[in-house]
């Protein structure tokens, strides 16, 4: 599935904020979303590349795609349950 | 005409957003906040008071005494606000009208929506709770304590870690160290948001035998249990239990169609303004936007949004821009502190912790009713 | 897991109209000691001014004053 293809509910931009972090942020809008909502999380943090796939595997939430940008990732999350 | 510039909420961003907006407008403008009780709080005060370190006496004052003279205050519940008219009505039935509005209305804690939360859980995100918590902390004799979140996004990042280790250092100064277990349940896989302020304080809870829970999301709690239990699918038992509330923006912005699902207010990185009604400015807790929820964010908003507001009155083009500057402490117990200063372009480079930042922290605790709302401090 | 003692004493004064508020807290802070701690919760809007007003006429400290949908909140400590 490509970002075109996935209907994203919300994108979070969160380049250059170092807190609560991508990651957190994520977490946050999972935890107030629908299930099947998916999430577009812009990320310039090195970190996120091995912390939001480690949560959403043990979640239990679906990593669609982490698509790489000119300095920064989007990930693409969705929740699953 | 003179411009209206209405406020929503006197709290450090609303109060110095309209001292600093007055102190340029002089009388080319009305500015009014206007806050439902005139209450203005100080809420970092509130982990001190939990800990008994603090009696709370300093924690509130008349925010008639900390605004300009120039500028109106009214005590009224706002109830829905009209983007397109550009009105405010209250609660009480009157309404006030603008040409720029600042949403200044800050957060609330929601403990109602975590099943088991009130009466189990114990928190320090209200007075009220940090003197209960005080109380049960004087009657603790040993135990289990846990401290958690339920939910994202929530005031002040540091405040949960901050407390587990203030906590911890106040057990072995009354003799209960070594009858107790402290574990920090974490969000995230490690103690805290910023990695560089995780590598300093984990090896500090090592040593001092704090443990770490990570990606412990709490859920619900169970108090005929005694346990609290997380998203991801795990659980831990208490004997006492302390948790940082969920949080939502206010109900003003729900009833007004204004925000997210969250009751956050879709704002501009740069220019705080609402991404919708440009005469709509956002600052501090009721953003959307994914930086710290902290009273120093609210300050440097504040004067951003009052130079962009008072360039346009003038006629002028606004250039000051919000570049994500945020300013906090982390108390790490042993009356040492770190500090984290970061922006969009710079991440934090905490120092070590140290008695010196201990200090200055506590110097802001005492100084801040005299120089931050005021404008004081740029 | 039971507490049944609350240090913080509590008043539910809503639905009652001023000056009921600050007659019925005047009334329960006699019962407490000095330096105990009470939460009022109100629910008329003229309340906010009677109790700032009636904390510095007593010197009953005013230490917490919020409102949430409405309903007020004022947590005093006894002189």
């Amino acid at each position: 599935m490509t970002l075109t293809e996935t209907q994203i509910t919300k994108t979070i931009d969160a380049r250059g904020m170092a807190c609560p972090g991508p990651l957190m942020t994520l977490i946050g809008a999972i935890r107030a979303g629908a299930v099947g909502d998916t999430f577009a999380v812009l990320s310039s943090d090195a970190g996120s590349k091995t912390d939001i796939p480690a949560w959403t595997t043990k979640a239990k939430h679906e990593l669609i795609e982490v698509r790489p940008g000119d300095g920064y990732s989007t990930f693409i999350v969705r929740k699953a349950h | 005409m003179d411009a209206r510039i209405v406020i929503l909420g006197g709290g450090v961003g609303g109060t110095l957003a309209a001292n600093v907006l007055v102190g340029r407008l002089g009388h080319a403008a009305t500015v009014t906040v206007v806050d439902p009780t005139g209450m203005h709080a100080y809420q970092p005060g509130f982990l001190y008071v939990a800990l008994g370190q603090a009696n709370g006496r300093w924690l509130g004052r008349d925010e008639r005494t900390l605004l300009d003279k120039k500028v109106d205050l009214v005590i009224e519940i706002a109830e829905r606000i009209d983007p397109v008219a550009r009105t405010v009505r209250f609660a009480s039935g009157g309404s006030i009208a603008y040409d720029y509005l600042i949403l200044a209305t800050g957060s609330r804690t929601v403990p109602e929506q975590v099943p088991g939360f009130i009466g189990a859980g114990q928190e320090f995100y209200s007075l009220t709770g940090a003197l209960r918590l005080r109380e049960e902390l004087r009657r603790f004799k040993g135990g289990r304590i846990l401290i958690g979140v339920t939910g994202i996004p929530y005031k002040c990042p540091p405040a949960p870690v901050e407390f587990t280790l203030m906590l911890e250092d106040q057990l072995r100064r009354r003799g209960l160290r070594d009858r107790s277990e402290v574990t920090l349940l974490s969000p995230l896989n490690r103690a805290f948001t910023v990695e560089a302020a995780s590598k300093l304080v984990q090896p500090i809870m090592e040593k001092r035998g704090i443990k770490l829970s990570t990606f412990f999301n709490v859920d619900a709690v169970d108090p005929t249990r005694g346990i609290v239990s997380s998203i991801e699918g795990e659980e831990a038992a208490y004997d006492l239990l302390v948790l940082v509330p969920p949080h939502r923006g206010q109900t003003v912005i729900d009833a007004s169609g204004l925000g997210d699902a969250g009751g956050w207010v879709p704002t501009d990185r740069n220019t705080l303004q609402h991404k919708q009604y440009e005469r709509i400015y956002t600052i501090g807790d009721a953003t959307d936007l994914p930086i710290s929820k902290s009273g120093s964010t609210a300050h440097f908003q504040a004067s951003i949004v009052a130079s962009r507001i008072a360039s346009l009155v003038k006629g002028q083009a606004p250039s000051a821009t919000y570049e994500g500057r945020v300013m906090c402490f982390l108390e790490t117990g042993d009356r040492r502190a770190t500090t984290l200063r970061f922006d969009y372009a710079h991440p934090p480079v905490p120092p070590r912790p140290a008695v010196i930042w201990h200090a200055a922290k506590w110097m802001f605790n005492r100084m801040y009713w005299h120089t931050i709302p005021q404008g004081r401090v740029p | 897991m039971t507490r049944l003692i609350e240090e913080v004493h509590q008043l539910d004064v809503k639905g009652l109209q001023c000056p009921m508020p600050i007659v019925k807290t005047a009334k329960a802070m006699k019962e407490l000691a000095s330096g105990d701690v009470m939460q009022v919760i109100a629910t008329d809007p003229g309340s906010v001014k009677d109790f700032a007003a009636w904390s510095k006429a007593t010197g009953n400290e005013l230490l917490e004053s919020t409102a949430i949908d409405g309903v007020f909140r004022f947590v005093l400590r006894k002189r």
